[in-house]
């Protein structure tokens, strides 16, 4: 006789799945099992990766950027017990549909920067500092955190922002007022500076 | 490199679910997923990265069959009236060629029944099955070859051909 893991799984139906799966995410995170819990936000400059440590918001990734590959680096450097679980994401997601919508200029979340080090760390932090429809440009940014001759380690901290979005990274602009490089892209930055500026 | 679990979850998630179902029977196959993914979960950081997930999912599945198993068998005081006991395979609304088939499989040892679940819906060699139910692998393989054999003798709907080695 033939007997197919299709014969026996026939009842195993996507929605079982999907709901053992919803149920695994709470279990985990009741457990202290969940090092990285993710989700996705539909956004005005596309899908959205949000991931989470239980510090706080880790990692904000445009679609361009492969959220598949980003899952996998975090998976390297922080922890391979990444699952997809929206409930630590539910303030985030909130915030940045806020955002999106133009009723929100500032977050109010708790940041896991432990991605980023040193000159980086220390850009990205002061980032928050450009107000909302302001702009900066690079040589602005790095006297800003006291450096004036590192513009282009600015631009790298700049383009190495795991928390684009929520630390501005979009509202540096090159000196000559070109839109500069983005980690979403060219398109998505000025989507954002555009918004702010209604 | 190791994968993010969400991947060892997406890949293995359905496979797990019909071996506890076969083992286990639908009613407490739910459960059983859940501890095993649970329990995958807080080992994987440990797992190596060439290991097999799926034996290894497989074998943590198995312990929680075993519980579940040894929790039925456990039942309290005899009686002389032995009610029928509520069945825990098949589900209403399954058509009457699926019930049979789990009503059969239900109706097989515990070995029988776990080392056809390993080789036929979770694709484990028997070298890995033995692994998992102790014993040798020739030992793996009978305990399969005779589930099969039973199922032929019990199950109408059964064929001769097609049976994968």
């Amino acid at each position: 006789m033939n007997i197919s893991p299709g014969e026996f799984g026939s009842a195993t139906d996507p929605g079982t799945l999907t709901r053992l799966r919803d149920r695994l995410g709470l279990a985990a995170e009741a457990e202290g099992l969940l090092d990285v819990a993710f989700t996705t936000l539909d956004s005005p400059v596309g899908t959205l990766l949000l991931a989470a440590t239980p510090k706080g918001l880790l990692r904000v990734a445009y679609d361009i950027e492969d959220h598949d590959r980003v899952l996998d680096t975090l998976a390297r450097q922080v922890s391979p017990r990444v699952l997809r679980a929206p409930k630590r994401l539910d303030v985030a997601a909130r915030e940045l549909d806020e955002y999106f919508q133009g009723q929100r200029r500032s977050f109010d979340l708790p940041l896991d920067l432990s991605l980023s080090r040193g000159f980086r760390l220390l850009v990205q932090q002061n980032l928050p500092t450009i107000g909302y429809g302001q702009t900066r440009s690079y040589r602005q940014v790095a006297e800003l955190v006291g450096n004036p001759k590192a513009v282009r380690a600015v631009g790298t901290a700049c383009a190495t922002n795991p928390l684009p979005v929520v630390l501005p990274c979009h509202r540096v602009l090159r000196s000559d007022g070109t839109v500069g490089g983005y980690a979403g892209g060219p398109a998505a930055k000025t989507t954002l500076l555009n918004l702010e500026a209604t | 490199m190791k994968q993010p679990f969400e991947k060892v979850v997406e890949q293995h998630g359905g496979t797990v679910l019909r071996v506890c179902r076969v083992v286990l029977g639908v009613h407490d196959a739910e459960d059983a997923w859940s501890e095993t993914f649970l329990s995958a979960m807080r080992a994987y950081p440990d797992l190596p990265d060439d290991a097999n997930a799926e034996a290894w999912l497989v074998t943590i599945a198995h312990r929680k069959a075993i519980d579940v198993l040894r929790a039925r068998n456990r039942q309290p005081t005899p009686v002389n009236d032995v009610p029928e006991p509520p069945t825990t395979l098949g589900v209403p609304g399954d058509s009457d060629k699926d019930g049979d088939l789990w009503q059969a499989v239900a109706a097989l040892p515990d070995k029988q029944r776990q080392a056809v679940a390993y080789h036929y819906v979770a694709g484990l060699a028997y070298a890995e099955i033995a692994g998992i139910l102790g014993g040798t692998t020739d030992a793996a393989r009978r305990a399969a070859a005779d589930g099969i054999k039973n199922l032929r003798k019990n199950y109408p709907g059964a064929t001769k051909e097609g049976a994968p080695s």
